[in-house]
């Protein structure tokens, strides 16, 4: 009755040969259609490439007056463009100019790629029980696996780079995008949905007049977590090549360099905020006549 | 009478996962209760039966939980029945696919919801030429159709305001734009004015009224406020536990409700300001023919009545009792009952609400003419009938 006193485990001979089963069959796979899936992703490298060239290459003070104007169309607020001025600044005086357009062209590529993926999948979510019971489940997985985990598989498949980043940083971050886009268009009121209806909408226009901007407050807030923690990923994402801010913290952890820690942890606040505040803004802005009856 | 617009023939909806199953039980008789506990099913709506004629303001009566609400949104389909066919000018609804459902929706009926259905994110202007965005007309002639009917509705000006910053009265009446602006024929309106203040609620029904009295739609109206039924329906349902009760004019509930249930909701109308003098007055028993005052106290007398209506070729004169011809005759020397016309008891007009005749009724004894608006007389209203309907006593 050994099993009352031990866990009955399964004996190390067996679970090496799992394992090892496991990782062969992955490893045959990765060696049969790894080029061909990275070239899958040929297309998407040379934009993030290219993005990444164009920012860098861009003058300083262009960058600066394009990134105002930006903050200041989405947020119309001089205070709040003042203060991003002043910060960019900053940060390009302290030497981390060129990270710094790295990691935002990659957090830019990343947010709009969760976008386009995240918003479908959390449409076709609203629409049927069965997709959500389906997806919920995923997505819980995909926020608590330690990133490392997944990024094993990926790395394996394609090697080390801006892709393979690129793909952890999504797993990690579309999940907000989906989930309150789900919830964004199932709070919508019932009786507005009626009167589409009953007005002869068709799928199509109910889902873009009535369903979407409705569920516009959940979805910019969905977006705005998905900025947040597509940030926070940039330094495990630099464990795998990707260049940018990571680069420089990994550096200073492994060198126990505080202060050079400190400055590019500081940098990527900087870029937390701003787009943080700006979509906020934004959202806030497009939303000033819903009054009190979306809350 | 002509076909009906809207047709309503043996309607069940049973509400549940496996509905049709359960069929069997609702035929077979059981009740809601029974049905609810022995499968799990509510019985929404049993056995409706539904003739709406073209033209007129139909009010669906009942308390919450009748199944008004349920039974309104079969008219569109935005409920659809377990059972029973619903026909709008003899076609088949129920057969409608979803591309020719939207066409019909978009042209046939228009809605009018309880809580405005408003969207939140368009401007007043907006909103009103919803249902002409669906259609997929342009811009141009949208806003055009839809400022029409914001001046129609009063709310010429705030084209460029969004709805949560109108008040409750004004966002129902951008409702009510939006459903006139695509001309549908149908006008559903679901406790459309339930959710007002009671002074605005009136000032509604009013203009519903009069803007109905220019469009001449067919309007199907829920409500659960019985003083609001008989204010603007022209016939009235009323719905209980989703049966329904008894269909008739607004006299007809008032005056014969066909049960208990029925009963006790008319007892706490007002009937003075429900009730017309049309729908009480009786037939004008004794006429006169002649202009001769001898001639006509011989014609009362004949009648064995101390009261008489001179009626002449050309209408309605006057009003007279037995006592005030011969005064007339023996005091004044009078001799015409066309000078005397001035002496007699005013007339009343078969359009006008009971409260407004009660003191010129009261006031006199002998029963008082009703005479319509070509001058002819229609009847006569009596103040004994008048107190014994007002009083709700029996025997009428």
């Amino acid at each position: 009755m050994s099993w009352l006193t031990e866990f009955p485990e399964l004996s190390r001979g067996d679970l090496m040969a799992l394992r090892k089963t496991l990782d062969g069959a992955y490893r045959e796979f990765s060696r049969e259609y790894g080029e061909t899936i990275e070239s899958l992703f040929d297309p998407l490298l040379t934009f993030l490439i290219w993005f990444e060239k164009l920012l860098i290459a861009t003058p300083w003070w262009l960058m600066i007056g394009i990134l105002l104007v930006i903050t200041h169309l989405a947020a119309r607020s001089i205070k709040l463009t003042i203060g991003v001025g002043v910060s960019l600044f900053l940060v390009g005086y302290l030497g981390m100019w060129e990270d710094t357009m790295s990691t935002l062209s990659i957090i830019t590529v990343c947010t709009l790629l969760s976008i386009v993926l995240g918003i479908p999948i959390g449409i076709a979510m609203a629409r049927s029980d069965r997709v959500q019971a389906v997806v919920t489940p995923i997505l819980d997985i995909m926020q608590t696996m330690p990133a490392f985990v997944y990024l094993i598989p990926v790395v394996m498949l394609l090697g080390i780079g801006k892709i393979p980043g690129l793909i952890a940083v999504v797993i990690y971050a579309i999940p907000p995008v989906i989930r309150l886009t789900n919830l964004g268009i199932r709070l919508v009121d019932k009786e507005v949905l009626e009167a589409a209806d009953a007005y002869g909408a068709s799928p199509w226009q109910r889902l873009l007049n009535v369903e979407l901007p409705l569920a516009m407050p959940n979805i910019m807030a969905g977006i705005n977590q998905t900025i947040m923690m597509a940030l926070a990923m940039v330094v495990i994402a630099s464990m795998i090549g990707v260049a940018g801010l990571g680069q420089p913290v990994l550096k200073s952890i492994t060198n126990q360099y505080f202060t050079l820690g400190l400055l590019n942890g500081g940098a990527i606040v900087v870029l937390a905020i701003i787009f943080d505040r700006v979509s906020q803004a934004y959202a806030k802005r497009a939303q000033r006549h819903m009054g009190d009856q979306h809350s | 009478m002509s076909q009906p617009l809207i047709k309503i023939a043996g309607l069940y909806k049973l509400f549940g996962n496996k509905p049709k199953r359960h069929m069997e039980l609702v035929h077979s008789g059981k009740t809601k209760d029974e049905i609810l506990t022995e499968t799990g099913h509510t019985l929404g709506l049993r056995e409706i039966n539904l003739d709406i004629q073209r033209g007129e303001i139909f009010v669906i009566m009942g308390l919450s939980g009748s199944g008004k609400s349920t039974l309104i949104r079969h008219f569109n389909r935005l409920i659809d029945p377990t059972e029973g066919r619903v026909e709008v000018e003899g076609e088949d609804i129920m057969t409608y696919d979803e591309k020719t459902l939207r066409e019909f929706r978009r042209k046939k009926m228009s809605m009018v919801f309880q809580r405005f259905g408003l969207l939140p994110h368009y401007s007043v202007l907006d909103n009103v030429a919803y249902g002409l965005k669906n259609q997929g007309v342009a811009k141009a002639e949208r806003d055009k159709h839809a400022k029409r009917w914001l001046e129609d509705v009063g709310l010429a000006g705030y084209e460029q305001q969004y709805p949560a910053q109108l008040s409750g009265g004004q966002q129902q009446r951008v409702g009510l734009a939006r459903a006139l602006c695509t001309d549908a024929e149908i006008l559903l309106m679901d406790e459309a004015f339930s959710a007002l203040d009671p002074l605005i609620r009136s000032e509604m029904q009013d203009q519903l009224v009069q803007l109905q009295s220019k469009l001449h739609k067919t309007i199907v109206f829920i409500t659960h406020d019985l003083d609001e039924a008989l204010r603007i329906g022209d016939r009235i349902a009323i719905l209980r536990d989703g049966e329904l009760i008894q269909v008739g004019k607004p006299a007809e509930i008032l005056l014969e409700p066909a049960d208990d249930y029925v009963e006790k909701f008319v007892r706490d109308v007002n009937r003075a300001r429900a009730l017309t003098v049309e729908t009480v007055m009786q037939p004008a028993l004794c006429r006169i023919s002649s202009d001769n005052i001898d001639e006509a106290v011989k014609q009362m007398r004949e009648q064995k009545s101390d009261y008489g209506f001179y009626v002449a070729d050309d209408g309605f004169k006057g009003a007279f009792t037995l006592g005030q011809l011969t005064d007339l005759a023996e005091e004044k020397g009078v001799q015409s009952l066309d000078d005397a016309a001035s002496e007699g008891a005013p007339v009343i007009s078969p359009d006008s609400p009971l409260e407004d005749i009660i003191p010129q009724t009261l006031n006199h004894e002998c029963p008082l003419p009703v005479v319509n608006e070509s001058g002819e007389l229609t009847g006569q209203l009596s103040r004994e009938s008048l107190m014994q309907v007002l009083t709700g006593s029996p025997g009428r």
